[in-house]
């Protein structure tokens, strides 16, 4: 029960990621409150966790609305009374599109959500912090876009290339206030948005002879890196990102595939 | 007890950063063998961790010494009937430094042969032994100096930044073999080795204003994320190398002095 007794906000919590880490912090001992623009989806998560004896509720929050953002938090303290952890998660990823083609309204977007609204959400729950005296912990979710890049993806790897900076800086800034911010950068994850790519076999072993460990990464696998960053056994850590990734940052070349893995 | 079961080698466990991870190994319920040049330390630590109702044991091995090393993960298997975690802590540092202008040989090789070579040995070692059962978990100790140098010590710095390409280009070598292979970059971290290079006030003044989160590490801080990658909550991470230094790479100037 690592975060036994931690409160914690998790925005993007109807799905993916943010469902599997809500998961997690509830069966360590967090009472938690999503975060989501999906209502139904974010609503089963509660209902889900709340039937399995943990703490959890839902509010809508869309990240673009700096006042369903306020409320998100203001809820967030309402239901918990302090706020320890934020699990900053909430982001798109949007088509690929050839970078000339790339229109304004598309790129302004995808900053919009992915940057602004982790930047509203974290603000809002940094203020909260430091007005309670608390010495909490933020995750923001990054990629590993964050250091690498796709050419069909510019806003979205400009976005998550942000969310690294936007990592740093508050690390800087809160760090006076015993406010840790770390990031999060997973690899390819098994996710609905993922698994649409991964049909086609050609795209599948692109991609797996990009990951030394030969598989696709299940939201899980994130979970374990935010559970350890949101706890005190990483009360030494701040504007550092983490890379669930199955070593593709370290990878040069390609590694063989023989066989696809069994579905 | 997230080592249940788990046999787990640290080297230079006899003080400093190794000592934490050990006790830390231990009391999450892994069988420790406690490696370490510094004997009094090494036997210290394996009997306090008994005491203490864990399972460790002491062994003698200076890690740049293939023959030391191998044998250092025969005793594991003989004492304990596996390996699943080395932890590599082992590491020396010159005292006082060495203008560049004036680093000796015979001290680069010294430095080189047990902090990179030595790493290289032990991970070799502990690695042909794990990949007979495919799962293991080999964590090295780099430094936050691989990526921010200081001035007067060329080989520490180098021999840290070469733990960081070994600790890759080892990742991707074992990776289809089960064995995941990281290392953690300690920021300044309380401990007699960095007692070489905080020797008075100012120096110390001069870390923190480098620290946001102004204060030394503790071993303790090391240990947790030495757990981390221990464990199977870092299974889909390897080859990266974890920073654990307050802060200090995200910082472009310096931080107000605190009262």
């Amino acid at each position: 029960m690592r975060l036994e007794g931690k409160r914690a906000l998790i925005t993007g919590g109807g799905r993916g990621i943010g469902r599997a880490c809500a998961r997690r912090f509830v069966a360590e001992g967090a009472s938690v409150v999503l975060g989501d623009i999906l209502l139904d989806e974010g609503r089963a998560v509660a209902a889900e966790l709340t039937q399995a004896g943990g703490k959890a509720t839902f509010v809508e929050c869309d990240v673009t609305d700096v006042g369903q953002v306020n409320n998100f938090v203001a809820a967030g303290v309402d239901a918990l009374g302090e706020i320890d952890i934020l699990f900053n998660n909430a982001g798109i990823i949007g088509p690929g599109t050839d970078f000339l083609e790339t229109t304004e309204d598309e790129f302004r977007r995808i900053i919009e959500i992915n940057v602004f609204g982790a930047f509203r959400v974290a603000q809002a729950t940094g203020r909260h912090m430091v007005d309670q005296g608390i010495s909490g912990s933020i995750i923001n979710t990054g990629s590993m876009v964050s250091a690498l890049a796709n050419p069909d993806q510019a806003a979205y790897v400009s976005s998550k290339h942000g969310i690294h900076g936007l990592t740093k800086a508050m690390a800087l800034a809160l760090a006076e206030h015993g406010i840790r911010v770390n990031a999060v950068g997973p690899g390819t994850i098994k996710t609905a948005v993922a698994e649409a790519v991964l049909v086609n076999e050609t795209a599948y072993r692109r991609v797996l002879s990009r990951i030394p460990l030969g598989y696709i990464g299940e939201p899980e696998d994130v979970a374990g890196p935010v559970v350890f960053l949101a706890s005190d056994e990483s009360s030494y850590m701040t504007g550092q990102i983490i890379y669930p990734d199955g070593g593709r940052l370290a990878l040069n070349h390609v590694m063989p595939v023989k066989e696809l893995p069994a579905a | 007890m997230r080592l249940e079961g788990k046999v787990a080698i640290v080297t230079g466990a006899g003080r400093g950063i190794g000592r934490g991870c050990a006790k830390r190994f231990a009391a999450e319920g892994a069988a420790v063998v406690a490696a370490d040049v510094y004997d009094e330390g090494g036997v210290e630590v394996a009997a306090e961790i008994e005491s203490e109702g864990g399972r460790a044991i002491f062994a003698h091995c200076d890690i740049s010494d293939s023959v030391q090393a191998a044998a250092l993960v025969q005793t594991a298997v003989d004492t304990y009937g596996g390996l699943d975690v080395s932890l590599n802590c082992a590491g020396i540092i010159p005292i006082d430094g060495s203008d560049v202008l004036e680093t000796e040989e015979v001290e680069w090789d010294r430095v080189i042969g047990v902090n990179l070579k030595g790493t290289f040995l032990i991970c070799q070692a502990a690695a042909r032994e794990m990949t007979k059962k495919g799962t293991g978990s080999i964590i090295n100790i780099a430094s936050v100096t691989a990526l921010m140098a200081i001035g007067n010590q060329a080989a520490y710095v180098a021999s840290k930044a070469g733990v960081n390409g070994l600790t890759k280009s080892m990742a991707i070598g074992l990776a289809h073999r089960g064995v995941r292979v990281n290392a953690i970059g300690p920021g300044s971290i309380e401990t007699d080795m960095m007692a070489v290079i905080l020797t008075d006030e100012e120096a110390t003044a001069r870390v923190m204003a480098r620290t946001p989160l102004n204060r030394m590490g503790q071993p303790e801080d090391i240990a947790g994320t030495a757990l981390f990658l221990a464990s199977d909550d870092s299974s889909y991470i390897t080859g990266q190398t974890i920073y654990v230094e307050g802060g200090r790479l995200a910082l472009n100037h310096t931080m107000p002095p605190k009262g």
